[in-house]
């Protein structure tokens, strides 16, 4: 197999790469790449300011745009949409091209009207989210009309890819393409069935949910779960499908795992949601199945993962040079640790100690801080050079900078909304001896004060390193080696040390 | 209508299983193994024909 690439320094495979003769659609997909660095930086932004105006209120302004209420869901859309979405939208489209040789459906016009389509669909939910335009509805945020515009442009997503897939040179379609496709149909899915609502008049920003009550809530949370499931799931596992082998330069630990893995995800995780509505009105055989369902969900989340770090059997070595696999691996860790941690909470006794505490957002950020980030720097690190057609990333000794100020953030940030939310979860249920409630509402957002405070200085940290990223891959860009220099340079230099 | 519809998600439950087994079947049937692990390698097949190349 590949040996000599193998024994190459671990900056010089881009030198390696070969040309094509295929003319994949590679412009847009840079500005995805771009895309997702900009927004991934506004989305850790706004994190970190609700974060601080959790723990210093004052910093709420006084004014009602800049208020957590309505930050919140542009933080949260932010890193989930924007940061995620044009990670996933670039990157699928990439992989797509390459694993099946062929160009993408629609060609330039296709991926440009998809990159710009993508972007007004993000200004247009922030800026509805700050003047105080929403459904009210967790994640699915953005009012009809911008629901609208998400669907149709989803639907040409569909066909771009899809149509990729048909017209492709190579017979089997490589398995990262699976969970793309699952991601973009069942996204498309949520999506129209958790939108589907009556605006007040045409001319209004407002609308009416069609379901209501309790069905209302579990439409929202199959949308919701699956949103997590699918989207920071499935499209993730997509991208480590790919680039984990094409970092370690070897195929996939056990690729009949990956078919096994893509099919017992695909099976049980739309029954997960109920468990976001335990002790709630919800009928409990629903809860109870949902808890079942999110249970069992250990055993695709841990044969990814296994899939995914055994990948690098043979070739641990590679994690102590190449910072970049580093974050791809540290990234699989993560999703192992938060999908197990997941199941956990689904289960009803621990979800009454766990659930609207601080668990949660500690729960979420371990996966979308840990998996979904890490898995996004890895690949673009890897994805960076390639697509400028540069030898390497400007700066080995930058990524591995921006690898320990995020994973030092991310201790930070769960292990101070781990104390914070099970002390508050305790207090919360906490009874003197004569049966009376021990301690206030307002006594427990006292003690959690520190934490909070804590919890802002990791995502400060987080940040941080993502804006040596962006600093890393400007240079890159603008003053990176170019492949053809590294080729002339090839036969005899040694590769170029770090600073 | 009501028996019936218990029937019917029962059935399904039980086909479900049929499915996913069958699947895991196709997919880990030991002559096939070879094929599964061509097929994992394929991504990487661009690196070797820049070192023929």
């Amino acid at each position: 197999m590949a040996s000599a690439s193998m024994a190459a320094s671990p900056g010089d495979w881009a030198a390696a790469r070969p040309r094509t003769e295929v003319a994949y659609v590679e412009a847009p997909i840079r500005a995805f790449a771009i895309a997702t660095m900009f927004w991934g930086i506004v989305g850790f932004l706004v994190g970190v300011v609700i974060a601080s105006q959790l723990a210093w209120p004052a910093l709420n302004l006084g004014l009602e745009w800049t208020s957590f209420g309505r930050l919140r869901p542009v933080h949260t859309s932010a890193v989930i949409f924007a940061f995620g979405g044009n990670a996933l939208l670039g990157t699928s489209l990439y992989i797509v091209q390459r694993t099946c040789r062929a160009r993408m459906w629609g060609g330039e016009e296709m991926g440009w009207w998809l990159f710009w389509g993508y972007q007004f669909f993000i200004v247009t939910a922030a800026l509805g989210y700050v003047l105080g335009v929403t459904q009210g509805k967790e994640y699915a945020e953005p009012e009809w009309f911008s629901d609208l515009w998400l669907t149709v442009l989803w639907v040409m997503y569909l066909l771009a890819f899809a149509g990729t897939i048909m017209r492709r040179e190579e017979p089997h379609i490589y398995v990262a393409n699976w969970f793309f496709l699952a991601f973009i149909i069942t996204v498309a899915l949520l999506h129209i069935g958790n939108n589907v609502s009556l605006p007040l008049a045409i001319t209004s920003t407002f609308s009416y949910a069609a379901p209501a009550g309790v069905q209302g809530a579990m439409i929202q949370w199959w949308y919701g779960h699956n949103a997590v499931g699918f989207f920071l799931t499935a499209g993730f596992l997509g991208m480590m499908y790919y680039f984990i082998p094409k970092q370690a330069q070897r195929p996939v630990y056990s690729y009949r795992l990956s078919i096994v893995h893509f099919w017992s995800i695909i099976f049980l995780y739309i029954w997960a949601g109920p468990h976001h509505l335990h002790y709630t009105a919800l009928p409990d055989w629903a809860q109870t199945l949902g808890m079942v369902f999110s249970v069992m969900l250990w055993m695709p989340s841990w044969g990814g993962m296994i899939n995914g770090i055994m990948t690098l059997s043979g070739a641990w070595d590679k994690l102590r040079t190449d910072a970049g696999l580093r974050f791809s691996v540290t990234a699989v860790a993560f999703y192992g640790m938060s999908t197990f941690e997941g199941p956990v909470m689904s289960i009803k006794a621990v979800n009454s100690l766990s659930h609207y505490t601080d668990w949660t957002i500690g729960h979420v950020h371990s996966g979308a801080l840990g998996w979904n980030g890490f898995i996004t720097f890895g690949a673009l690190y890897w994805l960076i050079p390639v697509l400028w057609k540069r030898a390497r990333m400007w700066s080995e000794a930058l990524i591995a900078w921006h690898f320990w100020l995020a994973t030092l953030g991310i201790v930070l940030y769960i292990t101070a909304m781990w104390v914070s939310g099970i002390m508050q979860g305790l207090m919360w249920r906490a009874y003197d001896e004569l049966g009376f409630l021990q301690y206030s509402f307002i006594e427990t957002v006292a003690a959690m004060h520190p934490y909070y405070v804590i919890r802002a200085m990791g995502g400060l940290l987080y940040l941080s390193g993502a804006l040596l990223m962006a600093w890393n891959v400007f240079k890159t860009i603008t003053a990176g080696e170019s492949v053809e220099e590294a080729r002339v340079a090839a036969p005899a230099a040694q590769p170029v040390p770090a600073e | 209508m009501h028996e019936l519809q218990s029937l019917f998600s029962s059935l399904w439950v039980a086909w479900f299983f049929v499915l996913f087994g069958g699947i895991l079947v196709w997919v880990l049937w030991p002559t096939r193994k070879k094929t599964w692990e061509e097929r994992g390698k394929m991504i990487l097949r661009d690196d070797d024909r820049a070192e023929k190349g």
